[in-house]
């Protein structure tokens, strides 16, 4: 299947690195599954939200009396029912967050801040009573000036979202309130020395749009609360217990009275890592005493929900004729949406982190505007500040006459490299991507008339975290295996290799599932490519328990001491000079001595998974442009990655895959369109554009495996890093084929002709 | 408003159900005969979680009423698979790990069983456009395409 895995380490292993069916494959495949708006309790109500049709308004009033006499009406709750909460930033995973603002966005309070924001919510027998309460609201607003664009946000004069917003990170104080949230500089060196020892400098600005994580599956959640106060939650999300500690936090209750169950999730992407209905439902359950579901509609999901930033960026580098960068400068100026928090932080420390650059100074700005507060998405930030880098880079290449491979080469990241944003990197593959595209046959296939070909490198971090995993021996040896940590895209399969492994069973001897909240300690969400390293340790760790207790258990039957037995082939017997004293037992004839023994046998971990390591890719893309009518059509794409090592290849190749898609998108069509008034005019699949399956060519994808040193399969995050090259690689290939540079995203048809006719009318134009 | 009473048959078994006029087709699988396997990504026709086929054509659930399935043959996610057997699409995006989060993969295997009816031996472009109505967000759709083409193959007994 496509491009075999670099053959190496890997063979070592029996199960890791083979690509089995999933666990749960059966049932996503037959309906069986249940998604988040597949759950169902007697004597549920449907629960729906008013939303703000301003971009802006002050609110003046709320009366829901009417609603409450419409028959079936069982509550109605808006901003009196969820406590005020106090500022202060905690972290969030990849992003920082303030409860004094997710409150606020869950429900608007003193202003909506964007078309969509949530005013007031109805549980009621039936969706239509529901809707029709929603109408019988009367919201009384004041309608304010809105502000869309980040860099008009940034003026003196802009309409303030935040009266009391004082500009983070500058010293002193601003003393006048503004739209910037937060200034940051990170970076190392003398950047004025370093420009000056350039032979050639390139400075460049770059516009990116908002662009929509675009899950499938809609947010949906179903939540009961009963009379003494204990709450369950079943819903979509990329992490329960944090949804457990948001909605406990915002309500005002124990985190131990609440129980999230999550649901199979159908696609997140960094979206569903944070609460819009869950607090609602539970609210409204509250009141109502019956068990609420709510689902929103695509419309809401674009309205009220994601997306991540867009931005402005300037970009800087001087270079020396050999290519050899010397100073490397930039500014991002990223949309926070409503309420601070974009993810420019880590977008600033990704922008040159590929690259070991003696000088570099990159400063970056969150700027809130009047639309939704942006979420995590895919490598959040890091694809916007490095699509500026790559697209520069590929200038000067093309201007001082060296091939962008031997360029990035030159200038490539290695383990000891101090990057700007501090550490010193351990192993890491970036070389070893480029070498591979270097050598691979793609960047050797003869281009086509109007056809380009560009390519462009990637960085992510990648986290660990809190993390716990329960790892059952049951009474006939078969094992069950509970993680914490949703599974999206085959995490599932991979843990259960990893224990399969470890213990020397056959896969299907173990069964895993994700446990709810009451089921396991605190498991951070599945975000940060963090989930088959954080997870996949915590199992190993489990494992382990599970082999030593098996030994102890023989120990004590044998009447030897513990350490005079081993763990060997699936099951253990006698080691060093008791070897052969006894008939080894399988793990199935321990289970059955267990309650004997000392009783159940069941291993646990939890950890707080330090190490993980970052994952860099080197993308290569083909387009052709159809001079006429301005459309991109990439024809060939070929993605390279280090995983560290590949649990299962088919669901690694599928992360380089898909992030490679949503990169099309993101550079090709996707935008969120406001109209002057401020209300998104593409809320819909329909005029926010996602690839489909015509719109592109098979994916060719390379693992690299350069072992992550601190995992015990040595596995690195490989979700977030394919989202980051295609930007650039595919404005490279464009400019390529026309010779006209994209600075602005998307690429779409109408702006890729004006710019080819405008560069015709010059002569500059190579179609 | 009253409701309906429908009888039409789903997945070769006669069923009976009341739907309100303005009901979709989908929410009368999903609510009223809770075959939720038949999923809801957008309600307007534009991602294709929904697809079920009516009288043999595939349709977006989402678009149809209930009440317009009255006599209908409907045949949804949950009747695909025979008894212990998967049908060839459904084992091949097993094999070709041909789904991630899964939530789109019922109204793919729905949508691609459509095609393989029409057209047993389709070309990467046919597979690649009958399935353009149908969107996935996880896998770029190469194993969503290559699990179609081996499918059509097997089925094909080439």
């Amino acid at each position: 299947m496509q491009e075999k895995v670099k053959d190496g380490p890997s063979s070592e292993f029996q199960v890791v690195g083979t690509r089995p069916v999933r666990p749960d494959g059966a049932d996503k495949v037959t309906g069986r599954a249940k998604f988040g708006a597949d759950f169902s309790l007697p004597g549920q109500l449907v629960g729906k939200v008013l939303r703000s049709p301003y971009p802006h308004a002050r609110i003046k009033s709320i009366d829901a009396s009417a609603a409450l006499k419409l028959p079936g009406v069982k509550a109605v709750v808006c901003r009196d029912d969820f406590l005020e909460q106090s500022s202060e930033f905690i972290p969030a995973g990849e992003m920082m967050i303030n409860y004094r603002d997710v409150v606020r966005n869950v429900m608007a309070r003193e202003k909506a801040l964007y078309e969509g924001h949530a005013v007031a919510a109805v549980a009621a027998t039936s969706a239509v009573i529901a809707k029709e309460a929603l109408r019988l609201i009367k919201v009384d607003y004041e309608i304010l000036p809105h502000v869309i664009d980040v860099v008009e946000a940034m003026q003196p004069d802009a309409p303030l979202l935040h009266e009391d917003m004082f500009t983070a990170g500058i010293e002193p104080t601003p003393k006048t309130a503004s739209n910037v949230a937060k200034r940051l500089e990170i970076g190392h060196g003398d950047i004025a020395a370093g420009f000056k020892q350039a032979d050639m400098v390139i400075e460049r600005e770059f516009t990116t749009k908002p662009v929509h994580q675009g899950y499938i599956e809609p947010h949906a959640c179903v939540a009961s609360v009963s009379e003494d106060g204990q709450a369950d939650v079943w819903v979509s999300t990329q992490g329960h217990w944090v949804v457990r500690a948001h909605c406990a936090r915002l309500l005002g209750w124990d985190i131990g009275k609440v129980r999230v169950t999550a649901a199979e999730i159908g696609g997140g992407f960094g979206g569903k890592t944070v609460v819009y209905l869950e607090p609602i439902a539970l609210a409204l359950s509250k009141k109502a005493r019956r068990p609420v579901k709510m689902v929103m509609t695509r419309e809401e999901v674009f309205k009220a929900s994601g997306p991540t930033s867009g931005a402005h960026v300037r970009v800087k580098i001087g270079a020396k004729k050999d290519g050899r960068i010397v100073a490397a400068e930039a500014d991002l100026k990223y949309q926070a949406g409503a309420f601070a928090g974009s993810p420019v932080q880590p977008g600033a420390m990704c922008a040159y982190a590929p690259y070991d650059i003696e000088n570099v100074k990159v400063v970056g700005y969150d700027v809130v505007t009047n639309r939704p507060k942006v979420a995590a998405y895919r490598a959040p930030g890091g694809p916007i500040s490095e699509f500026a880098v790559e697209s520069v880079l590929d200038e000067i290449a093309a201007k001082l006459g060296i091939d962008p491979i031997d360029m990035r080469l030159k200038n490539a990241a290695k383990q000891g490299t101090k990057a700007a944003y501090g550490p010193k990197f351990g192993p890491i593959g970036m070389v070893e991507t480029l070498e591979a595209a270097k050598t691979h046959a793609h960047w050797r296939t003869p281009l086509g008339k109007h056809q380009g070909r560009g390519v462009a490198s990637g960085f992510w971090f990648n986290i660990g975290g809190e993390t716990s995993v329960s790892l059952s021996l049951n009474e006939d040896g078969t094992l069950s295996l509970t993680a914490g940590t949703p599974d999206i895209g085959g995490l599932r399969a991979s843990l259960c290799m990893m224990a399969a492994e470890e213990l020397g069973v056959p896969l299907d001897k173990i069964r895993v599932q994700i446990g709810d909240t009451g089921q396991l300690g605190y498991n951070f969400l599945t975000g940060g490519s963090r989930s088959t390293f954080s997870s996949g340790m915590a199992t190993v760790e489990a494992a382990r328990d599970v082999m030593k207790e098996a030994c102890k258990r023989a120990a004590k039957l044998w009447e030897l001491p513990d350490d005079a037995v081993e763990y060997s082939n699936g099951g253990v017997r006698p080691a060093g000079p008791n070897a052969g004293k006894h008939a080894p037992m399988t793990l199935k004839e321990i289970a059955g001595i267990a309650g004997k023994t000392g009783g159940p046998i069941v291993g646990y971990a939890r950890i707080n998974a330090a190490g993980a390591a970052p994952s860099l890719a080197t993308h290569i893309a083909d387009v052709e442009v159809d001079p006429e009518t301005g459309k991109v059509s990439v024809i060939r794409y070929t993605a390279i990655q280090d995983a560290g090592r590949a649990i299962h290849p088919s669901y690694v190749e599928g992360q380089y895959q898909g992030g490679v898609a949503q990169g099309i998108g993101w550079a090709l069509n996707e935008e969120y369109i406001y109209g002057d008034d401020g209300r998104l005019q593409n809320p819909g699949f329909l005029d926010y554009r996602v690839p489909v399956a015509s719109d592109l060519p098979m994916i060719d994808t390379v693992i690299i495996e350069v072992p992550n040193p601190r995992h015990p399969y040595g596995v690195r995050g490989v979700g977030e890093t394919p989202i980051v090259p295609p930007m650039a690689a595919i404005a490279n290939a464009v400019a390529n084929a026309t010779g006209v540079r994209f600075t602005d995203l998307p690429m779409s048809p109408p702006r890729v002709l004006k710019a080819l006719d405008e560069a015709r009318a010059k002569g500059t134009a190579k179609l | 408003m009253a409701k309906h009473h429908i009888t039409a048959t789903v997945n070769g078994d006669p069923v009976e159900f009341l739907c309100e006029p303005q009901e979709t087709l989908l929410d009368a699988l999903r609510d009223q005969l809770h075959l939720t396997g038949t999923k809801e990504g957008c309600s307007t026709g534009d991602c294709g979680a929904c697809s079920v086929t009516v009288d043999d054509r595939l349709v977006c659930s989402c678009l149809m009423l209930g009440v317009e399935a009255e006599g209908k043959s409907i045949r949804t996610i949950e009747g695909m698979a025979q008894g212990d057997e998967l049908h060839p699409l459904q084992q091949k995006f097993l094999e070709h790990a041909a789904l991630q989060c899964g939530i789109c993969t019922p109204g793919f295997l729905v949508a691609a069983k459509a095609l393989l009816d029409k057209q047993p031996d389709p070309s990467e472009t046919e597979v690649r456009y009958w399935l353009a109505g149908n969107l996935c967000r996880c896998t770029g759709y190469d194993k969503i395409v290559r699990a179609v083409l081996d499918a059509a193959a097997e089925l094909r007994g080439a």
